[in-house]
């Protein structure tokens, strides 16, 4: 069976007219635009955490069609600021993935971690391992490198396209970074003005 | 046992302290001493006011009376839940809320206790029925409040974290479970260490009226005893209902955190 698609169907927010897009799996679609042009609120929406007006879809499934918490663990959002409530990060982790941890610069010992002693750094790229661990069916990745040095932000990036390219899942990336979005992007669009124009 | 009669001049002494401590409040430049005199005007005229009401109830004894009575102090006390939150639920929501888990807990309990308990004849006499309803309501009504408050602040200030486990997939009452287990901690905990401190550290008021008024210690103590245990039940249950009712209005259909359904607090 061939892995879904994630399309938008007219979704529209309150600083967006309405979307239509396919992002086929396996492929980046990169969205940038400036601070407060409704990147986030797009992303948020398609998860269905606040209130739209049109629907998203992953294959022939609309956001409706599912319960709410089932179409967010598939269509799994990774924020720019993670939030962790236990006391270590295994505890957070679904399904831990021993290479994609490695991948990220950790070793097996990660688990033991108190969440405590997390750096904002560390933070945003164990937020991706613990997203992949629920193995999602799209991610949205709202700036996944943002608080990275340029050497980790290169392998994080080129860590996260391999497994979208790997696992075949649909990717859409808020990235303000152009030279980032020129190494990692299959598409990219532009939010100005309220619409969103492919760049 | 005869009570002794107080008369006004004798109060009034009581109230001259009150004065020396405004006083003392104004010289030390606390910014209370209006509020200490204003309230303990308030005291004297509301407790003068609902003796008379209370005169009057005890001579007609009918139940609807009791009944308005009844649900006179039930909305007063639903405003004061809805007065005492920071943060509260648009739209009448929180008043709602705060009253239907107070009728449904304090009221239910208190006739439950009439009832199956005291057994007074009739089972709304106002003698017994009122006295217990005003402390049932006046304790549900903290445990609620308090729950409600704890419940809307956490919310507000732990959204992240509430989304964020939402993004992963968790269900609107997973979610904010944590959060609502605290807000019902929050609610229990006053009547918890009344309770565990009933008799060492303080004697409670009603079994203090009671003896004061000639009631012998040993049935004063079995309805203080009666008293604490129902007021545990209808806070409990009431703050239960609350926090409940109050935290999935708080998501939508779609177990999205709604906090653009919260109002802050003007006051």
């Amino acid at each position: 069976m061939n892995p879904p698609s994630l399309l938008l169907d007219s979704l529209a927010t309150e600083l967006l007219e309405p979307v239509s897009l396919e992002l086929p799996p396996g492929t980046v679609t990169c969205l940038s635009g400036a601070s407060g042009s409704g990147k986030t609120r797009l992303l948020r929406a398609i998860a269905d955490l606040e209130p739209h007006r049109g629907t998203a879809r992953l294959g022939e499934r609309a956001q409706e069609d599912m319960r709410a918490h089932d179409w967010r663990r598939k269509v799994m959002l990774v924020p720019a600021e993670s939030a962790w409530w236990c006391e270590t990060v295994g505890e957070h982790l679904q399904e831990p993935q021993p290479e994609a941890l490695a991948a990220l610069g950790f070793g097996d010992e990660v688990g033991e971690w108190s969440v405590d002693r997390l750096s904002s750094g560390e933070k945003q790229r164990l937020a991706l391992a613990r997203a992949v661990s629920f193995s999602p069916a799209a991610l949205l990745l709202d700036e996944p490198t943002a608080n990275l040095d340029p050497d980790t932000t290169r392998a994080t990036e080129q860590w996260l396209v391999r497994y979208i390219r790997e696992h075949r899942i649909p990717a859409l990336w808020v990235a303000h970074d152009q030279e980032q979005i020129r190494r990692v992007a299959d598409r990219h669009y532009h939010i100005a003005g309220g619409r969103l124009e492919e760049s | 046992m005869e009570v002794i009669d107080l008369s006004w001049w004798q109060l009034a002494l009581a109230a001259g302290l009150v004065v020396v401590l405004a006083a003392c409040i104004y010289l030390a430049r606390l910014g209370l001493a209006g509020s200490l005199l204003l309230a303990a005007v308030r005291t004297t005229v509301q407790l003068t006011l609902v003796g008379l009401v209370l005169e009057a109830l005890f001579s007609v004894g009918s139940l609807g009376w009791v009944a308005l009575m009844g649900l006179g102090m039930l909305l007063l006390a639903g405003r004061e839940v809805m007065a005492r939150q920071q943060r509260r639920l648009r739209g009448g929501w929180s008043f709602t809320i705060g009253t239907a888990a107070m009728f449904v807990s304090a009221f239910s309990v208190t006739v439950l206790t009439l009832v199956a308990v005291i057994g007074p004849t009739p089972w709304y006499e106002p003698q017994y029925a009122i006295p217990l309803l005003g402390m049932m309501l006046g304790n549900t009504m903290t445990g609620v409040a308090l729950g409600l408050d704890r419940l809307t602040e956490s919310l507000w200030r732990q959204r992240q974290l509430v989304e964020n486990r939402l993004m992963l997939g968790e269900s609107w009452s997973s979610a904010c479970g944590s959060i609502r287990r605290e807000a019902m901690r929050s609610g229990l905990m006053p009547i918890i260490n009344s309770m565990a401190a009933a008799g060492i550290v303080s004697l409670p008021g009603m079994m203090t009226g009671q003896i004061l008024a000639g009631t012998a210690p040993a049935l004063a103590v079995k309805y203080q005893i009666l008293i604490m245990f129902t007021i545990a039940a209808g806070t409990g249950f009431g703050t239960f209902v609350a926090v409940t009712v109050a935290s999935r209005r708080l998501f939508d259909r779609r177990e999205r955190l709604r906090l653009d359904r919260l109002t802050t607090s003007s006051g």
